[in-house]
């Protein structure tokens, strides 16, 4: 287990507001959840709560911009994918401003407070904003790198982040190189596993070694820009994807991945986990991911059936 | 634009106008941004000629800016909030200087740097990409207070009309201004009380305006000024010097298609073509009233 990402996040956000002063930070009444308070709290000056309004977070934000700030937004991330997409897009995007948008509380780890406010689109909208890049961090480390990463582009990037204390994978060599990351080499079967959910493909190819599969395991952070070469490459070599992602299928990473491959006219077997269109409920957040199909076990038993083993 | 206006543009380059000037250079810019409408059978008549004066007087009176270099850090600032009324806003940066009048007819076509809502990004002097309603006040909040951080003191100006007033954002951003009170940073609103369906008063009323900005917080203008008489415009400015409390919030009594009369007041005229027949009967008013204005320099 490591420290919840938005732990790791509010606390970078900090440490780089001593060195860097063009660092603004801005939330919507949920600096205490999102820990942009660390940042507020350690420099009061550059820090501005807006209120539970989520469309004038982001108007601000921009102005900010405009002068040679680099804003920091926060708000829980289906508030901010939804409630201030128009500003998002005609704004920050059209007129390409260096913005990091952390959306907090992504996916289902708001486990308990339901489907309200479990954010299962967010990916697909802002994967579709021209000029923007997006990244899923698959744990607090990379959530910490990702900041250190989008604070140095000239563009808007998102960044998608979780609630919840939970496991890690191995830190990667050059996070900022937006290559796929191989957390383990095999042969079989490519598991390509966006977000929180690339430690559970990790235990998954355990699971698999003891039937004799032997797959490759993919941590994809980066969801725009995708690393299309690096996926195919494995494709090619193993004949089979899963996708893996704590979103919605409909539109999200797996679709970026058959975006990405269908251009390179590949042959290969496919399937894709993650939440069945449909609204999600409350629970907590184990059970609630195992009930979607984002555990060790499930992915494992998914990756047998595409293999017809 | 007709020689006495170019000329006086020529003379009076870099400096502040006069009323009497400001008004003959408005009546001209509006000759002008019905020109190109017609030409064009695309883009938004009503709500650009109602703040023909408002603007006019703003960039040839007011605003600190320098055409040749429209990035200036120190510059003031302006976002056209209501973003429709595009044409206005080419208008008077075109004949600031911040590009050629020959680019004005070029408004809206494929590749011309004037899009159909104002873009930051194509066109020299634009400081805010605008279109969607409701988005100025909360960005004039963000460019005033970064001005509050770096310790500069220029000023922001946001234009909006009703549309922008009657979205939520807008009041978001009200209260949110009210906190913080950034300086120098002035909520201006073109009054017409038409939107785009028909009258304000019919599709989503917004008296007692000034109250609400006082209920906000605002420091509101002690009156209504007239939105298309430039000496009650440039009171207007000496209102927003006379103390140091911020936001400030002015509203301009305005008339939307002004000038041609029977396009003014009517809903119909916010965005429709002008097409041959109202051309040919608008015109020779808006030559008259040029007439009228420049008798007076
Ligand atoms: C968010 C949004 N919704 C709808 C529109 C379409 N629209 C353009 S102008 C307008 C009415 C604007 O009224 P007002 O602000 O009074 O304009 P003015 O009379 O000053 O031109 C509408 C509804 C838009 N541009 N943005």
């Amino acid at each position: 287990m490591s420290v919840a990402m938005r732990d790791a996040f509010g606390a970078k956000l900090a440490e780089l507001g001593k060195t860097n002063d063009k660092i603004v930070v801005l939330d919507a009444d949920v600096s205490s959840s999102t820990k942009s308070a660390i940042f507020g709290k350690a420099f009061p000056d550059r820090f501005f709560n807006v209120g539970v309004a989520e469309a004038n977070l982001v108007g601000v934000a921009a102005g900010l911009a405009t002068a040679g700030y680099h804003p920091v937004v926060n708000a829980f991330a289906i508030f901010l994918a939804l409630k201030s997409t128009d500003q998002i897009r005609n704004v920050f995007c059209y007129n390409h401003l260096p913005i990091v948008i952390a959306g907090a509380y992504g996916g289902l780890s708001d486990s308990f407070d339901g489907a309200s406010h479990q954010s299962i689109t967010d990916i697909a909208i802002m994967r579709a904003m021209p000029n923007m890049e997006v990244i899923v961090p698959a744990d607090s480390r990379q959530a910490e790198l990702a900041l250190e990463y989008a604070l140095q582009q000239n563009t808007p990037v998102y960044i998608r982040l979780n609630r919840n204390a939970m496991p890690s994978v191995p830190e990667p060599a050059n996070f900022a190189s937006k290559k796929v990351i191989v957390l383990k080499e095999g042969k079989d079967v490519t598991v390509a596993a966006n977000g929180i959910t690339a430690a559970m493909a990790n235990d998954a190819a355990v699971l698999l070694a003891a039937k004799g599969v032997d797959a490759e395991i993919l941590s994809i952070p980066f969801v725009k820009p995708l690393d299309g070469d690096g996926l195919a490459a494995s494709v090619a070599k193993t004949g089979n994807l899963v996708t893996v992602e704590e979103h919605t299928v409909v539109g999200g990473f797996g679709s970026a991945c058959l975006e990405a491959l269908a251009k390179r006219k590949m042959t290969y077997a496919f399937d894709a986990i993650g939440v069945e269109d449909r609204f999600t409920e409350t629970g907590p957040y184990d059970e609630l991911l195992a009930a979607y199909g984002l555990s060790a076990e499930s992915i494992a038993d998914r990756v047998m059936k595409l293999l017809n083993k | 634009m007709d020689d006495t206006l170019k000329s006086l543009l020529a003379e009076k380059k870099g400096q502040s106008l006069s009323a009497v000037e400001l008004a003959a250079l408005a009546a001209g810019f509006r000759l002008e941004m019905f020109d190109v409408l017609h030409s064009r059978g695309t883009g938004h008549w009503g709500g650009a000629s109602s703040a023909a004066e408002i603007t006019t007087s703003l960039y040839f009176n007011r605003m600190n800016v320098d055409p040749s270099n429209p990035a200036w850090e120190d510059r003031d600032r302006f976002i056209l909030s209501k973003g429709h009324a595009s044409m206005n806003l080419y208008t008077i940066l075109a004949y600031k200087g911040f590009f050629s009048p020959e680019d004005l007819p070029g408004f809206r076509t494929l590749g011309s740097h004037l899009q159909g809502h104002p873009s930051m990004k194509r066109t020299p002097g634009v400081d805010m990409s605008t279109g969607a309603l409701g988005h100025g006040l909360s960005i004039g909040v963000g460019m005033a207070l970064a001005a509050r951080l770096s310790g500069k003191k220029h000023w922001t100006y946001v234009l909006s009309g009703e549309g922008c007033l009657n979205e939520g954002q807008t009041w978001e951003a009200a209260m949110m201004a009210a906190k913080y009170r950034p300086e120098r940073l002035v909520y201006m609103i073109d009054y017409n009380g038409v939107q785009l369906d028909g009258t304000s008063d019919d599709i989503m009323p917004l008296n007692p305006l000034a109250d609400k900005f006082k209920a906000f917080g605002w420091n509101v203008a002690p009156k209504l000024y007239d939105g298309h008489d430039t000496k009650s415009l440039l009171e207007s400015y000496d209102w927003m010097d006379s103390d140091d409390v911020w936001p400030k919030a002015v509203i301009y009594q305005t008339v939307k298609g002004k000038g041609v009369s029977f396009m003014e007041g009517k809903s119909a005229w916010h965005g429709a073509p002008i097409d041959i027949d109202s051309y040919a009967k608008g015109r020779p008013e808006l030559l008259a009233d040029i007439e009228k204005k420049e008798a007076a320099l």
